[in-house]
């Protein structure tokens, strides 16, 4: 069975975030580490994707500096996205060679993960044709984006934790106008690491490999000297 | 000509969109370097070029949608041969002579594809183009593999290469580089421990020159050593540490004094107390409580030293919340002990021991990292007689508390023995004048000396 490491990063800023996924993405090419699921949570920050369109943001960027969110284009794929607090957010640093060569079925499988893992908190989710991400009755709680190079996955998923929803006000969310919804507002009070042991769980169910705890979470270090 | 194709990039996927181009139309591309860009279903993925050349067409614009096993693009694999390359790149680029006296000019990325045959007045014998390509064992070398062989010093006449012909590919040059390890670490260092090793005996003995010369002389032989560095990103908590440590090195003003400190009465009543305070609370009795309630009541006398800065402001604080430094196995963190000054010792100690483990087990959560006004270091416990801290920023004070020792003093013209140890406060001299730095920790040194027997 191959092998994955799991990393609960913790709350990390999109461009610090970005930038070790690009260095693990060259490591994982070279066949240095094995896979590797990044977890994380983003302060407030917009994205947009590679072919995203600018007037799904809603806001000028002057009026998200004053809201203090952030605003960073990038290169996966999808529109335009809300990262916050609340939120569990992963990405998977796979090379598809060793699983499957087959993007669409790639996405498929991270929805499946992410279906399952709800469902384990008792909420049920489903899929909503050419709407690729997790909805519950017409709601959306997982968003999903993916960049791909040489078959190594990069960018992933958010889940909808306990989001603050008000922030997607901003943005239409992935370019759809559809509602977003939160695992909190469906009813859930499963704690973030509940969320994301389900998480992990699925992971290797689906993914098939034996998941191993990388480099632990890291407290939230604002004193340090 | 190589067609470039739409792929599949999975079972059911029948068509894609062509997103972006990376590359233009007449620009050379290398084999397996990222030529286009799709998008299928939310997933962005790069396309790596079918083999090395020109891109001579583009057949399939940006944002149009084509199935799989369309042809896309066309390369020229003749590659530099293509006529019509050479002018756009070139053009905004300074246009250095190609005459041989322009040596230096040729180290900058190349301006042109190789001399074109179809342009007789270019030079048709091969000029020196530059390093690299000049110690290119098999015909020309693309752009992004001369830079590569130029950024990390690479003899390419050691690289094996699997490309068209055997011309060395960016692929090569990873995989040379990962089998030679650290590539400038090895270049730098080789001859090193040839000098360092050989017997300080025969001075310039001409059997040891040799040795050191022939070990240069030939291009770098690939060693069977191991790597001699290895490479590995900080965590998140390293980098933040580096980040913390020297944000604070610009921001203050570090001055350390060191007062000598008679610890002699703590150690009695320490030793007086530990077993009964072992039995009855479940944990020792350490001569940090001690510590932090005397600099916590120095305070009271010296609130500065419990301030922080703000633009041209003192924010002088209420709350004397006071940060521990607990060493981890790959890093540090400094938990808050909130309200210090209302706790007793054994309030303290408590705190200190909960807060410590929780740290070691990273159990803590993030509000108890925050808010520190003032922090103590007890570095005397790994046995450190006195260090200079780095102030914990936005505070203007550290503690640091060094072993306390049994040495020999003179007590009254008389030569005793005291348990001592050595207090030093780093201050933020914007904000805290030496002196008051001396009276502060003057009084917890005082308060420490005099600690009554009584209390605990």
């Amino acid at each position: 069975m191959r092998n994955c490491e799991l990393r609960d990063l913790g709350r990390i800023g999109y461009a610090e975030a970005l930038a070790l996924q690009k260095d693990l993405v060259e490591k994982r090419k070279r066949g240095l580490i094995p896979d590797q699921l990044l977890i994380v949570e983003h302060p407030h920050v917009i994205t947009l994707g590679r072919n995203g369109q600018m007037n799904n943001l809603l806001a000028s960027e002057e009026v998200l500096r004053r809201a203090g969110i952030g605003f960073h284009p990038t290169d996966r794929g999808g529109d335009i996205t809300y990262h916050g607090p609340g939120q569990v957010v992963g990405y998977p640093i796979f090379d598809l060679r060793e699983w499957k060569r087959d993007v669409v079925a790639y996405v498929r499988t991270l929805e499946q993960v992410i279906l399952d893992a709800l469902a384990e908190f008792g909420i049920q989710a489903g899929r909503v044709p050419g709407c690729t991400g997790v909805w519950v009755d017409g709601k959306k709680v997982a968003a999903i984006g993916v960049h791909i190079s040489r078959w190594v996955t990069s960018h992933g998923f958010a889940l909808n934790h306990a989001t603050d929803l008000t922030y997607f006000q901003y943005i239409v969310p992935c370019g759809i106008t559809k509602p977003v919804t939160s695992m909190r507002e469906l009813g859930s009070s499963a704690g973030r690491d509940q969320v994301i042991s389900a998480l992990a769980r699925n992971f290797s169910k689906q993914f098939q490999f034996n998941l191993l705890r990388g480099e632990p979470a890291v407290p939230e270090l604002t004193e340090t000297f | 000509m190589t067609d470039v194709v739409m792929p599949q990039m999975g079972e059911s996927i029948v068509e894609g969109t062509l997103t972006k181009w990376l590359k233009k139309a007449g620009e050379h591309v290398e084999r397996d370097e990222p030529l286009f860009e799709i998008s299928t279903d939310k997933v962005d993925t790069e396309i790596p070029a079918p083999a090395s050349g020109v891109l001579k067409e583009v057949l399939v614009e940006e944002g149009k949608t084509v199935s799989i096993s369309t042809v896309v693009g066309r390369i020229d694999e003749a590659g530099g041969n293509g006529a019509s390359a050479p002018a756009p790149a070139a053009a905004k680029q300074a246009p250095a002579p190609p005459s041989p006296a322009s040596a230096p000019k040729a180290e900058r990325p190349p301006v042109a594809p190789p001399p074109t045959p179809q342009a007789p007045p270019r030079a048709p014998e091969p000029q020196p183009v530059s390093y690299a390509e000049a110690e290119s064992p098999n015909g020309p070398l693309s752009p992004l593999v001369r830079k590569m062989a130029r950024e990390y010093s690479i003899d390419l006449r050691q690289v094996k290469g699997t490309g068209a012909g055997g011309r060395i590919t960016k692929q090569d040059l990873e995989a040379y580089m990962s089998a030679q390890g650290a590539r400038t670490m090895a270049q730098v260092t080789p001859a090193a421990p040839v000098t360092t090793m050989a017997p300080p005996s025969p001075p310039q003995s001409q059997a040891v020159t040799p040795i050191y010369t022939s070990q240069q002389a030939p291009a770098p032989v690939p060693r069977p050593e191991a790597p001699r560095a290895r490479v590995e990103p900080m965590s998140t908590m390293r980098a933040k540490i580096a980040e913390h440590m020297i944000l604070s090195k610009r921001v203050s003003a570090h001055v350390t004094t060191v007062h000598k400190t008679d610890m002699t009465r703590v150690a009695k009543m320490r030793a007086r107390y530990k077993e009964e305070f072992e039995r009855r609370y479940g944990f020792s009795l350490t001569y940090l409580p001690f510590v932090v309630s005397a600099a916590v009541e120095a305070i009271h006398q010296f609130p500065i030293v419990n301030a922080s800065i703000e633009g041209n402001n003192i924010i002088y604080h209420n709350e004397i919340n006071v940060g521990i430094a607990v060493a981890l196995e790959n890093g540090l963190i400094v938990p808050v002990i909130r309200g210090a000054d209302e706790k007793n010792i054994v309030g303290l100690q408590r705190s200190i021991v909960d807060l410590s483990t929780r740290a070691r087990s990273r159990q803590l959560k993030p509000d108890e990292v925050q808010g520190g006004t003032f922090s103590i270091t007890n570095f005397g416990s790994f046995g450190s007689v006195f260090a200079t801290p780095i102030i914990n920023q936005p505070q203007v004070a550290i503690l640091g508390v060094g072993a306390v020792e049994k040495i020999p003093v003179v007590v009254d013209d008389a030569i005793a023995i005291r348990s001592v140890a050595y207090l030093a406060l780093t201050f933020d001299h914007r904000l805290i004048d030496g002196a008051l730095a001396d009276q502060y920790t003057a009084k917890v040194k005082s308060i420490l000396e005099n600690w009554s027997e009584e209390v605990l």
